[in-house]
């Protein structure tokens, strides 16, 4: 954010919103890493925590949806702020969403391991994918701190990698569905966790393309605009 | 300062402004101001005080030839004319560039007498002619309905609201090309800002129109290109909508956001 207000007030208003998007970003950051290592453990306990931490995730969007709109109503923002604050309403919805996912990943554990069902490498099949997807929304958090366009640029590029990762993920549990039906169920489980990774991947990249927003005024969603940017930044 | 012109030029252009500096006696006012002013559109002057807002538009009308010690040099063409040359009829100009003050400005006369005063001065209307005309400029300025049954009651008896509507409906009854509008809703209440900002908007159909504003909002809302001016210069010259939402010079960005001074 360059230089400070007339009014002190709207400066520390805006600070209150951005602290409390980082904290939100860190508590679903913790959600999915908990998720994945329950998926992996098979710890129940740890599973219901991530399902119950969805609610604090739940409450701050609540509270930032109207922090944001009490700075609209107060301080009519423009340019930047204006940028700022419409940015942080939609990637509140991100993060949430992110929360929904963990959850979801959790459950799933939680369901194999009750199901006492583990006929395949349900966790290694996913590893990759979670790490990729981990350091995603890590990055997209970071740029959305440090309001970095370059980093945010280079992270959207990453989310094609997870979406690849994903369809070959599903090739491999149709084939282990196809030759042992009794893995179904627990393979079913581990597409879920799949698909809600992947998931986590495509809203880390929507976080990244607000953050361009912020930064250059620019609306890429829907666009290559970072891949173009990031051919060039190769080419020269 | 290079002035950004991020602007759709096949507009038509109603003014055209080139090098203009204006000075005070000694004290230059305004800083080689290069800028079109476009034909039926709004043209919002936004900066803090003392910028040179007013002058600019004072000097589209050659308002600033009433005072002594004050002089404008360079170019402002107008239907192919320099205005600023010594030869040009400065009644008939403001006849054709009409102001509006800050504050409501009513002749001491009645609401009618208010209309006819300018349009007498100009053109020799008989009196159905011209009762036609005060009733069309009323409409213009959205008071007809309100003042409709007080023609006759002095202009000063009416809200203030009423007055700056009048004094617009004043502007309106000569037929100008051009509307300046110097913050005139600055001493209003909200519902008779909201009412000048709505004629505003209909009134561009058929006037060109520069407001200077203190209210950003303002300026965001009734205006199509807004002119971001400090210390006598033109910062940054563009259309409203990527001035308020994405303006190219931090200097812009950092005044409406409120992190002037």
């Amino acid at each position: 954010m360059s230089g400070e207000h007339s009014s002190k007030q709207y400066d520390m208003d805006l600070e209150t919103i951005r602290s409390k998007v980082l904290l939100m970003g860190g508590l679903v950051e913790s959600q999915f890493h908990d998720a994945v290592a329950c998926f992996r453990s098979g710890n129940i306990g740890q599973a219901e925590t991530v399902i119950k931490a969805d609610e604090n995730v739940n409450t701050l969007e609540v509270s930032l949806d109207d922090a944001c709109s009490h700075l609209i109503v107060k301080r009519q923002p423009a340019a930047n702020d204006l940028r700022t604050v419409m940015a942080t309403i939609k990637v509140i919805t991100d993060l949430e969403r992110i929360g929904d996912e963990a959850t979801k990943i959790a459950r799933a554990a939680k369901n194999i391991t009750e199901r006492g069902v583990t006929t395949i490498n349900h966790y290694e099949t996913i590893r990759v994918m979670a790490t990729s997807a981990s350091n995603m929304l890590h990055d997209a958090l970071d740029a959305f701190a440090r309001l970095d366009g370059k980093q945010a640029i280079k992270l959207i590029a990453q989310d094609e990698a997870v979406d690849h990762e994903f369809r070959s993920i599903m090739r491999t549990l149709i084939t282990f569905m196809m030759e042992d039906p009794r893995t179904i169920s627990s393979a079913l489980d581990t597409l879920w966790v799949a698909k809600a990774i992947e998931r986590i991947g495509d809203h880390a990249k929507n976080i990244a393309e607000y953050v361009i927003y912020i930064v250059e005024g620019k609306d890429i969603r829907h666009t290559d605009y970072a891949a173009t940017q990031l051919d060039e930044r190769t080419t020269n | 300062m290079t002035t950004q012109t991020s602007v759709d030029m096949t507009n038509k252009k109603t003014l055209e402004i080139a090098n203009l500096n204006f000075f005070y006696g000694s004290f230059q006012g305004l800083k080689n101001i290069n800028l079109d002013i476009h034909d039926k559109k709004v043209t919002a002057f936004i900066g803090p005080s003392g910028c040179g807002k007013s002058t600019l538009l004072r000097t589209f009308n050659r308002m600033y030839d009433l005072y002594p010690g004050q002089r404008a040099e360079g170019k402002i063409m107008y239907h192919g004319k320099n205005i600023l040359e010594p030869g040009q009829d400065v009644n008939m100009l403001r006849a054709k560039v009409g102001m509006v003050f800050q504050k409501p400005t009513p002749f001491p006369m009645s609401v009618y007498d208010n209309i006819a005063f300018g349009v007498r001065l100009y053109e020799n209307l008989p009196k159905g002619e011209m009762d036609e005309r005060v009733e069309w400029a009323l409409n213009k300025a959205a008071l007809w309905t309100e003042v409709k049954d007080k023609l006759n009651k002095s202009g000063l008896s009416l809200s203030g609201g009423q007055q700056q509507r009048l004094c617009i409906a004043r502007g309106v009854a000569v037929k100008p090309d051009v509307l300046l509008l110097d913050e005139p809703t600055s001493a209003l209440d909200p519902i008779s800002t909201a009412k000048i900002e709505e004629l505003i908007s209909e009134l561009k159909g058929d006037y060109t129109i520069a407001i200077v504003t203190h209210n950003m909002q303002q300026a965001a809302r009734c205006s199509d290109y807004t002119a971001y001016m400090y210390l006598g210069e033109l910062v940054e010259f563009g259309e409203t909508d990527q001035i308020f939402m994405n303006p190219n010079k931090k200097d812009t960005q950092d005044y409406i956001t409120g992190r002037f001074g």
